[in-house]
């Protein structure tokens, strides 16, 4: 896939750290993501994987050092969390669609209330997303009537329906049968192929191969390694990551 | 392949089948089904009997009762059933309670029948409009004649303090529940000590407070008006229980749909409105209807601070030398009894309706 950076950063992280009470689950963490870079960022449980890409969105807060997005610095300020998450949308290991709304209306709340859009425009914008997830004959029906991918598809239509600069997955596909992993990862090289920013949690290698610019490889809150995909599967360079390579590639 | 296949009949059995089945499957439950059904005969048959076939159906006064000694004595509910809905109310402004009566079932009609359009309109009007209504043409005023609430009685008394909790505690219980989640230490501390003390202290003690406390607390000159304090009291009261409803439903949300609701840009009392408390709601729907039945139950203890309430009413009725009947006191109590359940199991089948609705339109 053809790397097309457009400049400047999307996301830039400085000496960020992260406690849970006294558990340290982030330590010293400097990334920064261009425009248009997919991450994949690995690691076994608990490396903190989840707890990083949520700190971009405001879900965590960090208690040092700088997280700053599309220009907005996250501070404790109210208001400021706001500029943050209209620029970043979010998609879910648990797909968290809302369960009382239909399809639709799932993806027409946050551009009615959040962006104001008046009703038809907002059905349209979400039917446009709907189709490019290639679920727009669902549109009517409740999450609970759909498919685990046809959820986390739904999920990835509703986080664009916001236009956001930035998408975060939280591993997408873990909570999916195997048949259905499938549909949702070729969602996403799709959107890939649109120029989206993309910061992906996942143990799919297969997709940190073909679609990553960047690996982000995390161990125990720090970040051990970052490589190009070939360097990162082919010369890894330090022994947790070889060791983590070992296990998920056997 | 195998073809597709229909599921199997099911098997319908025969009277004689489902009654060995059901009711004779052993030695125990035979000996269970002949004690429960002696039992069953032993109490309903004498009622039966004491209610219907041996009452007194017409007549003016208590002789008609004497003569039928071990049946109902109707003609006493017959003659006070003015008493019993209107209180003490005068008679030519009856019409005013009618009107009320008549706006209340109609609007909760509009509401509670599936398919009547504007229902967002309606529970507006019910819940913004109808109150004042309702206040102006029970106390009087633009012309119409003051009626003491002295005089309220009955059915009126009930339902006004029971409306009045059901329409004040659900809002108040919602924002005093959000208040005891709130990250902010003051909001928090507040809802949980307003909750905790009025949890803490029996109605009756609250009523009797707001009868007789609270006055004196009042500045020389200022009298707070007898029913309104009341009123509050039950407001309050109520609202205190709605909460901790309302909080077991928010807790059962999953912190995904709080999150979900963060991520796309919706603040606080948006994820609020649109995401959680549709949910948590939903999910209290039995309890918060359980409460509302409590409330309309608790109403009687009213009487206890001088309201004559539907059991107050029919109370002080039984009291009355001019029906003294051996069965008087007891019709009495049937029939207000009677009443309330009426009114507690439509309350109860609607939740019922609502719920299979709400459920049938998710099919989760």
């Amino acid at each position: 896939m053809t790397v097309d950076l457009k400049t400047g950063a999307a996301v830039e992280i400085i000496g960020l750290n992260k406690w849970f009470k006294t558990f340290q689950a982030l330590r010293d963490i400097n990334l920064t993501v261009l425009r248009g870079e997919r991450l994949v960022i690995c690691g076994p449980s608990g490396s903190g994987k989840s707890t990083l890409i949520r700190c971009i969105n405001g879900l965590e807060r960090h208690q040092e050092g700088r997280v700053i997005v599309e220009g907005a610095e996250l501070t404790g300020e109210v208001g400021k969390i706001d500029v943050v998450r209209a620029n970043v949308g979010m998609v879910f290991q648990q797909f968290n669609l809302f369960p009382h709304l239909t399809v639709l209306e799932n993806c027409t709340l946050a551009p009615m209330w959040v962006k104001h859009l008046p009703k038809k425009e907002a059905e349209a914008l979400a039917m446009q997303y709907l189709e490019r997830v290639h679920i727009p004959e669902q549109a009517s029906k409740y999450p609970g009537q759909l498919s685990g991918g046809q959820q986390q598809r739904v999920a990835i239509a509703r986080a664009l329906t916001m236009q956001p600069r930035i998408m975060l997955f939280d591993e997408p596909t873990s909570a999916l049968d195997p048949e259905m992993i499938k549909e949702v990862l070729e969602t996403m090289v799709e959107l890939a192929g649109t120029g989206m920013t993309m910061l992906v949690v996942t143990h799919e290698m297969g997709f940190a191969r073909t679609v990553a610019n960047r690996i982000v490889f995390m161990d125990v809150g720090e970040i051990v390694e970052v490589a190009a995909p070939d360097d990162f599967f082919n010369n890894p360079k330090s022994a947790r990551t070889k060791e983590f390579l070992a296990q998920i590639l056997r | 392949m195998a073809a597709l296949r229909r599921p199997p009949r099911i098997r319908v059995p025969g009277p004689i089948q489902w009654m060995h089945e059901n009711l004779f499957s052993s030695a125990f439950n035979s000996v269970l089904t002949l004690v429960a059904a002696f039992l069953i005969y032993q109490t309903v048959v004498p009622f039966v009997q004491w209610a219907f076939i041996d009452a007194a159906w017409s007549g003016n006064s208590r002789d008609a009762c004497l003569t039928f000694e071990d049946g109902a004595c109707w003609p006493f509910i017959i003659e006070r059933s003015g008493q019993i809905v209107y209180g003490f109310y005068d008679v030519a402004e009856r019409w005013r309670v009618d009107v009320v009566f008549i706006i209340l079932g109609l609007g909760l009609a509009w509401l509670t029948v599936p398919g009547t359009p504007g229902k967002i309109y309606v529970g507006a009007l019910m819940v913004a409009v109808f109150p004042i209504v309702a206040f102006v043409l029970l106390v009087g005023g633009f012309g119409l004649v003051h009626v003491p609430i002295e005089k309220w009685g009955g059915l009126l008394i009930t339902l006004v303090v029971a409306v009045t909790g059901i329409v004040v505690s659900l809002p108040l219980g919602i924002v005093l529940a959000l208040g005891r989640r709130s990250d902010l230490p003051v909001v928090k501390g507040l809802c949980v000590a307003f909750i905790e003390l009025w949890r803490g202290v029996p109605l009756i003690t609250v009523l009797f407070m707001s009868a007789n406390m609270l006055p004196l607390f009042m500045p020389d000159g200022m009298t707070i008006n007898k029913l309104l304090s009341a009123l509050i009291a039950v407001a309050l009261f109520s609202s205190a229980y709605m909460a901790e409803v309302v909080r077991g439903g928010l807790q059962a949300i999953s912190k995904g749909q709080y999150e979900a609701a963060a991520a796309v840009g919706l603040g606080y009392w948006r994820s609020m409105a649109f995401v959680i408390l549709p949910q948590a709601l939903r999910l209290s729907l039995p309890n918060i209807v359980g409460n509302f039945i409590g409330l309309l139950k608790d109403t009687s203890l009213v009487s206890i601070i001088g309201f004559y309430d539907l059991l107050g009413i029919v109370q002080a009725g039984n009291a009355d030398a001019e029906w003294a009947t051996p069965n008087t006191a007891m019709t009495g109590y049937v029939f207000a009894g009677a009443l309330f359940w009426v009114m507690c199991f439509s309350m109860s089948r609607y939740a019922k309706a609502l719920e299979d609705n709400l459920q049938a339109g998710e099919r989760r």
